[in-house]
């Protein structure tokens, strides 16, 4: 075997053995690195009790209401499986709208409602034209999506 | 047509005056596409039917994204070679490479933050995608400080190609990292298994600009490996 043979062997075995490490930690830390919790993740108490943690799911429709005072906002996020009741104080993002993804920053209440402090709108990965999304609007038989 | 020896090039005396006669082709090439790119871009490609015309800014961030992670596995790859082969050139290829793709790692989280502000309603957020491409900066900055801190060159080339290589484990991590954990970064628009998610005429802007990017790349590379082939064997580059 050439010194070079040699030397490609070690180092293709140190980057596998790296990668393998890097995949167990990974593996490991994987509940760490969720970004956010789902309303079915909360039902089955996985996410956390007591402290501020991010919860992420899609805008129900027909649920956003405003209260008098104009800032105070409640709405319900669902991944079709549970709904989670939210009430937020403050400024929505533009892209915020009904039927579209939402991720929240704060504390479950014991009454069962998540009372957000932060609300960021999580758009998906589709880029068209308006009268392209009107037309698959169309497609589908008219019905919300 | 005989047969190419591509070892030859792997000498820096020979590849100093393929450089040269190559860099203002590609130069050329990445003005014609970033201009025909960009016309595409903010002319033709239509207004997005959620983000208005705040999603423009897909056609710096996704190219720039994309060649922040491969110049990273082009840079990397050179300097297994160097470790494997013990070339010069290798070394020097690597240490070319690490500015462009740093700075397009950089271009990558500005316009992402740019972006994230008028759609998401932030700057920044610590999800997994944004985390692994901060990281992925610090990599590169990470290469280029200990390169540059090692007085002897060949050493630095071989300490550099040890972190170069360690830091793959992140390349993966970046592009999966919207599939394998809930992030607030959307998944890909645009990958090998499914067809594009987004209009025609975006796409083609979007690949236009990548192109331009890549050949941007290489003609900054091929200039600035020059540059050191001529600091450090000033005769190979003063022979030709």
């Amino acid at each position: 075997m050439k010194p070079r043979h040699k030397r490609f062997i070690a180092i293709a075995a140190a980057l596998l053995a790296l990668g393998g490490a890097v995949a167990l930690v990974l593996n490991a830390f994987q509940s760490n690195l969720v970004f956010f919790f789902s309303p079915s993740q909360i039902a089955s108490k996985e996410a956390p009790v007591g402290r501020s943690f991010r919860l992420g799911g899609l805008v129900q429709n027909g649920s956003v209401a405003r209260e008098k005072d104009g800032v105070t906002v409640r709405f319900a996020v669902t991944d079709t499986a549970h709904t989670i009741q939210v009430v937020y104080r403050g400024i929505l993002p533009d892209l915020f709208s009904e039927g579209k993804g939402v991720v929240a920053q704060g504390k479950l209440e014991p009454d069962g409602v998540f009372r957000a402090e932060q609300v960021l709108a999580k758009h998906d990965e589709n880029y068209m034209p308006p009268e392209a999304a009107a037309a698959l609007e169309k497609a589908h038989g008219g019905k919300k999506q | 047509m005989a047969a190419i020896n591509w070892f030859k090039f792997s000498s820096p005396h020979s590849f100093y005056p393929l450089a040269g006669r190559m860099m203002p082709w590609f130069l050329a090439a990445s003005l014609l596409l970033s201009i025909v790119g960009l016309y595409v871009a903010f002319f033709v490609a239509p207004t997005d039917f959620q983000q208005g015309e705040s999603y423009r800014i897909i056609f710096i961030h996704v190219p720039a994204a994309w060649m922040s992670m491969f110049i990273y596995l082009v840079m990397a790859g050179w300097a297994g070679a160097g470790l494997v082969f013990n070339t010069r050139l290798s070394g020097m290829m690597a240490r070319a490479l690490a500015p462009t793709g740093a700075m397009f790692t950089f271009l990558a989280l500005w316009t992402g933050a740019l972006w994230g502000k008028p759609t998401w309603g932030t700057w920044w957020v610590w999800d997994a995608r944004l985390t692994s491409e901060l990281i992925l900066l610090f990599l590169y900055i990470g290469f280029l400080s200990l390169t540059a801190a090692i007085e002897d060159e060949r050493r630095a080339d071989r300490a550099g190609a040890v972190l170069a290589l360690v830091g793959v484990v992140n390349i993966p991590i970046i592009y999966f990292s919207v599939v394998w954990w809930n992030t607030l970064h959307q998944g890909a628009s645009v990958s090998l298994k499914s067809a594009p998610k987004m209009a025609t005429t975006m796409l083609i802007g979007m690949l236009l600009m990548a192109l331009a990017f890549w050949m941007y790349s290489i003609a900054a590379a091929l200039l600035r490996v020059r540059s050191i082939i001529r600091e450090r064997e000033p005769r190979a580059a003063a022979e030709v």
